[in-house]
């Protein structure tokens, strides 16, 4: 008798809160296997955000901190430093990276720290109820653009993965997805080069995942998980950014 | 190929994300049980279909399914 998928270790046995067919679930998990396949469970640090996943201390087992909105990866920059040898890693949802921490996180890029951040990005506010954030695509109806994302005031969606993978001091940059198996899986693989690098001390690591909102954007979970395959994949194209392994190779 | 896969019912929220990625469209959600949450929780049709690749396990976001090879 072999198993083949059990809920990893490095995930408590506490509830989660979010709504059916969440992305955030599937992205812990992520996270959790690779944490317990790295052997990284005891030594990790996790930065938690102001959002949705602001529980998520609750559901991993690892060390876990909270910081205030937007500024994990400054908190995480700290903790990196006292405890260089242990694996620190933040999750943060779009608006707590890329609206009031978007200082936070590029400086932190700018700096080199030694961190991985895992972005998840469902391109609205989850836990205020379905506000525009900086990532809404062009056109997207949210609470706060009733008829669309205008982008002739409000501009158009935040690139976070591009926008870092043009910072120096990045080392991995990869923009990943997680509504089938095999975008799973690749999402899984970036996961862990991310925390492998970082330990490598390459620099600052960063995964952004595409994830579903069903609660705020009106969708069952399958037309959501559709939704990000048809609407959010063209405009924030998969893909690896920024990679110093291969241009160190060049 | 013999088979065994747990769902844990109570803390399945329905949100049929299984569902979509079983390849032999033997994983459903079982209209007959709510659970104690409210939810009609997901369930397999047929076990002798199952060929064990745990992709209904991989992608349910609440970590409720459990799937072994016998």
């Amino acid at each position: 008798m072999a198993i083949v998928y059990q809920k990893s270790k490095a995930l408590t046995d506490k509830e989660l809160h979010y709504c059916p067919g969440c992305s955030h679930g599937i992205i812990h998990k992520l996270v959790a296997e690779v944490l317990e396949e790295l052997s990284f469970i005891d030594a990790a640090i996790g930065i938690c955000p102001v959002g949705c996943s602001v529980f998520a201390y609750d559901y991993f087992a690892c060390d876990m901190l909270e910081a205030a909105h937007g500024r994990a990866p400054a908190v995480a920059t700290g903790v990196k430093r006292v405890h260089p040898q242990s694996p620190v890693f933040t999750y943060q949802g779009d608006g707590d990276l890329a609206s009031i921490g978007m200082g936070e996180i590029i400086h932190a890029a700018i700096r080199g720290e030694k961190i991985t951040t895992i972005f998840v990005n469902n391109a609205i506010y989850g836990m205020t109820g379905g506000q525009m954030a900086p990532t809404t695509l062009i056109g997207q109806k949210t609470t706060t653009s009733p008829l669309g994302r205008d982008p002739s005031h409000c501009g158009g969606p935040a690139h976070m993965a591009e926008l870092l993978a043009a910072v120096e001091g990045a080392a991995y940059v990869e923009r990943v997805a997680v509504y089938d198996i095999p975008r799973l899986n690749q999402a899984k693989r970036a996961i862990k080069t991310a925390f492998e690098m970082q330990m490598q001390g390459a620099g600052f690591t960063f995964v952004e995942v595409l994830s579903s909102c069903p609660t705020n954007w009106g969708k069952t979970p399958l037309e959501a998980a559709e939704w990000v395959r048809e609407q959010m994949v063209p405009v924030f194209p998969l893909g690896v950014t920024r990679d110093i392994r291969k241009e160190a190779a060049k | 190929m013999a088979a065994r896969v747990t769902f844990d019912q109570d803390r399945c929220k329905g949100c049929e994300l299984c569902t979509s990625v079983c390849p032999r469209h033997i994983v459903v959600i079982d209209t007959k049980t709510t659970n104690r949450k409210g939810y009609h929780p997901a369930a397999i049709l047929d076990l002798s279909q199952c060929i064990a690749c745990g992709s209904c396990a991989k992608i349910c976001p609440d970590s409720i399914i459990t799937v072994e090879r016998l």
